[in-house]
């Protein structure tokens, strides 16, 4: 069975509609179908790695909207034992230090990411 | 008061730019103001009405409690809460863009222009806002 890795970096494209992020969702959903597939957070979506964020809050006229909640979507992918990891230096260049991201998560060095990669079969750049 | 023209272009499920268009307009609604919003291209599916919300297998909820937004609801919302502001929110969306996309069901309320009517709304407008897919 091939190994995929998912590479996000895009981010927040359409949580409010969605509720969810479409390619970590789209992640999760494989490995509940049998899939060998882990996350690579890179760019923006290095934030999606971060504790305490909070969508709640947002209506329109009298339809108010969930929202996504990020933090329980990435440790529900943690739970999984989907290996998720984020760019070290992403996260550094956007002032997000350790103690702020969500426990389980893996940084790699963004020099790191090529031997990664070359442990993955099929990439998903998303 | 004044009058605003909004365009968006984004089409739904696709773009942070869709709930900012949609706070836009209800905060210009909220303050008073009326707006011309004008769909063009992907974003005429926005007040598609056969978008339906559905469970969510991953997050391990139901159809009620996944609670799944449709930007056809909000659409729905924002006319009645314009109506309940006494302002004038018009929801038109760009007629040959409909009609590529087979998005002709709306929901009560939006109405069928052209990009003449855009301009129509612009020339009438204290503000006009285009936001483009990016």
């Amino acid at each position: 069975m091939a190994k995929y890795l998912s590479i996000i970096d895009s981010s927040y494209r359409a949580t409010i509609e969605e509720q969810d992020d479409t390619a970590v969702w789209f992640t999760h959903a494989m490995k509940n179908g049998g899939a060998d597939v882990s996350i690579l957070l890179r760019g923006d979506a290095v934030n999606y790695a971060v504790s305490g964020q909070d969508a709640k809050g947002l209506r329109f006229g009298a339809r108010t909207v969930k929202g996504p909640d990020m933090v329980r979507d990435i440790q529900a992918v943690i739970d999984k034992k989907i290996s998720l990891y984020a760019v070290a230096d992403d996260l550094a260049e956007r002032g997000i230090p350790a103690s702020r991201l969500i426990p389980g998560v893996e940084q790699v060095q963004r020099s790191a990411i090529a031997r990664l990669i070359e442990t993955h079969d099929r990439v998903l750049s998303w | 008061m004044a009058t605003i023209t909004i365009g968006i272009m984004d089409p739904p499920y696709e773009s942070a730019n869709t709930p900012t268009a949609f706070r836009l307009v209800e905060a210009a609604i909220r303050k008073g103001h009326n707006v011309n919003v004008f769909c063009y291209e992907g974003a005429t599916a926005l007040g598609f009405a056969g978008q339906k919300p559905h469970a969510n297998a991953v997050h391990g909820l139901s159809l009620e409690e996944e609670d799944h937004p449709n930007p056809k609801e909000w659409v729905k919302s924002l006319l009645t809460f314009a109506g309940e502001k006494k302002v004038k929110l018009v929801w038109c969306n760009c007629g040959m863009c409909v009609d590529e996309r087979g998005v002709e069901n709306q929901v009560e309320g939006v109405c069928r222009g052209s990009p003449v009517d855009a301009w129509k709304y612009s020339e009438a407008s204290d503000g006009v806002l285009l936001i483009g897919t990016e």
